[in-house]
C-alpha cells in the first residue's frame, strides 16, 4: 500500500525530497527510501526525467509521431521488430496499440530534415514495415499530464473566512 | 444627512481579519495560509455543464427551491453519502451558497430574546446571522484537550440547556475537528432533553481524513425533527465563487426558510445549479482526487510544525489545522509578526470566537511547494524570537 502511495507521489513530482515524501504519507524516511530502491530494483521506476517545454527554449526540438504498419512472419513477432526500432536513440517512445495501425512511435531530433531523414533512411526500409506516417508536433499544450500554458493565477484573496 | 444605522448592525463589530489584509496588501511576497476556500478550480465538467448551459440561454429563475432535478439529486447524494431521507419536494431548499442557509435558519426560527448556542471556534458568520435576527449569542467554547470537539460538559458550563437554539460545525472551521458518532450521541441527547433547535453545518462532510468518515447529528433518532443540516457544493466541489449550498430539513422548517428566501433570492444561481447537478453526477474521481491531496498536505502541515516544535492536535478534517503559538506571543502578536517579518498570512484564532485565543488557523488548501517554502518562513521567525 505504502509502495502506491510513494507511487503516486513520485509521478506527481519526482523531485520531492524523501523528508517530504514521509512527511505527507506518515512513513519513516528510512521506508520511503526503502520502498524507492524497491520500486527501482524492481524495474518499476525506470527513471526520472523533466517535463520541458520546448517552446519556451531558443534551441528548435522537432518531434514526430509517427504510425508504423508492419506485417508479421513465422520469424518475426510485434516485439523483434520493437527491439529492433527502440535502439534507435532517436525514438523516445515505442508503443504497440490497437487500431488502424501497429506501432505509436515518438521521435526527437534537431531539425524536420534530422527527423525526415531518419524515417525514411532508417525505419521505412526495416523489411516487416509496410507504411510510416509522420505526424510532426506543431504545438504541445499538454505533456505528463502538466499543462504547459500559462496557467491561471491564483485570485482568491489573501484571507477568506 | 448622516444614515442612521440600525442597532442590529452597529452591534456587529469590524471583521477581526480586516486589519491583516491591510498588511498583506504591502508586500507582494505573501504567501497565504489565511485562505477559507479551495486552491482547485471547478472540476472541468461541472464548469462544461455551466458553459452549456450559457451557450443553451438557460438563464431564467428556477424553482424557488431550486431546479427539481438537482434536489432530487441531492436527496440522492444525502441518502447514498449520509444515510439521511430527505424528500426533494419539500424537504430540501437550494440556496446562493450554504451561508445563505444558515442566514434563513436564523431569520426563520430566531425570535428577539431566543438564546442561540454556538460551539466555537467557529466560522465567523453564525456570530453576526444570529445577531441580525435579534436573537442573543451564547459562545459555547470547545477545547484543545478536547480534540475541540463540543461536549455536555462544555454545554452545560456554557448553561446552554437553557438556549433555545444550538449551532455546531463538523468537520470544523477554524480547527479541523471532527465529531464521530460517538461523540455526537450524548449531544444529540443533549439537545433532546432540552429541547434545542440544531443547526448542523456539515459543508465539510467530504473533507474527513484517517478513515474517518462523515456523521451527521440528524441520523441520530428524534434529531432529524429538529435539526436542519447545511450542505454545499463550495468545499468539496470547489464551487466557492458560483455560491450553491442547501439546507435539508422538516418540511414546515425548510418551507419556512422558503418563504423568506422567495422574497429575498427568490432562487439560487441558475448557472450555478447546472454546475451542481453535473458536479453530483460526474464528478466523484475529482472530489477523491482533492481529498487525496488536501490529506498529503495535511500529514506534511502537521509534521512541520511538529518539527519546529509548535504544538499542533491531530485536525482531522476540513482542510485547517489549529496549532499554538510559542509561549511569550499572543495569537494575534504572532499572526502579526509572521507577516509583517516573513511575508506568511495566518489568522489568529481569537477571530473565531470563544477557545479560539493562544492558537493559529492554518489553511493548507495552498500548493505543496507554497506549503513549504512557507512553514519554513514560520520556522525562521519561531527561530528568530526564541
Amino acid at each position: 500500500m505504502s509502495e502506491r502511495e510513494v507511487l503516486e507521489l513520485l509521478r506527481e513530482n519526482a523531485r520531492y525530497s524523501t523528508a517530504d515524501i514521509a512527511r505527507m504519507t506518515g512513513l519513516d524516511e528510512s521506508e520511503v527510501e526503502t520502498t524507492i530502491e524497491e520500486l527501482e530494483a524492481a524495474g518499476v521506476v525506470r527513471g526520472y526525467q523533466a517535463v520541458v517545454d520546448w517552446d519556451k527554449l531558443e534551441d528548435e526540438r522537432v518531434r514526430a509521431e509517427v504510425e508504423l504498419n508492419v506485417t508479421l512472419d513465422r520469424e518475426t513477432g510485434y516485439d523483434d521488430i520493437a527491439e529492433r526500432l527502440a535502439r534507435f536513440p532517436q525514438v523516445t517512445a515505442l508503443r504497440l496499440v490497437s487500431g488502424d495501425y501497429d506501432f505509436d512511435m515518438e521521435v526527437e531530433g534537431d531539425s524536420i530534415r534530422e527527423v525526415s531523414q531518419f524515417i525514411s533512411e532508417k525505419v521505412a526500409p526495416v523489411p516487416e514495415i509496410t507504411q510510416t506516417v509522420t505526424h510532426y508536433v506543431m504545438t504541445s499544450y499538454k505533456e505528463h499530464g502538466i499543462e504547459l500554458g500559462d496557467g491561471e493565477d491564483d485570485e482568491r484573496l489573501s484571507f477568506s473566512p | 444627512m448622516t444614515f442612521e444605522l440600525s442597532e442590529r448592525v452597529q452591534t456587529v463589530p469590524p471583521s477581526g481579519i480586516r486589519r491583516f489584509f491591510e498588511i498583506a496588501e504591502e508586500r507582494d511576497d505573501v504567501i497565504s495560509l489565511g485562505v477559507g476556500e479551495p486552491d482547485f478550480s471547478t472540476p472541468w465538467a461541472a464548469r462544461d455543464a455551466a458553459i452549456t448551459s450559457l451557450e443553451q440561454g438557460k438563464t431564467s429563475y428556477t424553482a424557488n427551491r431550486g431546479k427539481r432535478e438537482l434536489r432530487e439529486a441531492i436527496a440522492d447524494y444525502v441518502a447514498d453519502r449520509f444515510e439521511l431521507g430527505y424528500d426533494p419536494e419539500e424537504e430540501i431548499i437550494v440556496t446562493a451558497g450554504a451561508s445563505e442557509a444558515v442566514d434563513l435558519a436564523f431569520r426563520a426560527f430566531v425570535d428577539p430574546g431566543d438564546t442561540v448556542a454556538i460551539a466555537q471556534p467557529s466560522y465567523i458568520s453564525y456570530e453576526p446571522g444570529v445577531i441580525f435576527a435579534g436573537g442573543e449569542v451564547l459562545p459555547v467554547p470547545t477545547k484543545e484537550e478536547d480534540d475541540f470537539r463540543l461536549t455536555v460538559e462544555g454545554l452545560e458550563q456554557a448553561g446552554a440547556d437553557e438556549a433555545d437554539m444550538l449551532v455546531l460545525c463538523y468537520p470544523n472551521n477554524p480547527t479541523g475537528a471532527i465529531m464521530t458518532a460517538e461523540d455526537l450521541e450524548p449531544i444529540a441527547e443533549f439537545a433532546r432533553e432540552h429541547d434545542l433547535t440544531v443547526l448542523s453545518d456539515e459543508i465539510y462532510a467530504e473533507l474527513t481524513y484517517d478513515g474517518n468518515e462523515h456523521t451527521s447529528i440528524a441520523s441520530f433518532e428524534g434529531m432529524r425533527e429538529r435539526t436542519i443540516v447545511f450542505n454545499g457544493f463550495s468545499k468539496a466541489h470547489a464551487m466557492t465563487g458560483l455560491r450553491l449550498g442547501y439546507a435539508l430539513g422538516p418540511a414546515e422548517a425548510i418551507n419556512a426558510m422558503n418563504k423568506i428566501h422567495q422574497y429575498t433570492m427568490l432562487s439560487a444561481p441558475t448557472t450555478a445549479q447546472h454546475a451542481a447537478l453535473e458536479a453530483l453526477d460526474s464528478c466523484d474521481n475529482d472530489v477523491r482526487d482533492m481529498i487525496n491531496e488536501y490529506d498529503r498536505r495535511r500529514q506534511f502541515v502537521l509534521s512541520r510544525f511538529r518539527e519546529i516544535g509548535m504544538d499542533v492536535f491531530e485536525a482531522k478534517g476540513a482542510f485547517y489545522c489549529f496549532p499554538e503559538v510559542p509561549d511569550g506571543f499572543t495569537a494575534e502578536e504572532f499572526a502579526e509578526g509572521v507577516l509583517r517579518e516573513q511575508g506568511v498570512a495566518v489568522v489568529p484564532g481569537d477571530v473565531f470566537g470563544e477557545g479560539g485565543e493562544g492558537h493559529l488557523r492554518i489553511s493548507y488548501a495552498t500548493g505543496l511547494d507554497d506549503l513549504r517554502k512557507a512553514l519554513a518562513r514560520i520556522e525562521a521567525f519561531v527561530e528568530d524570537h526564541a
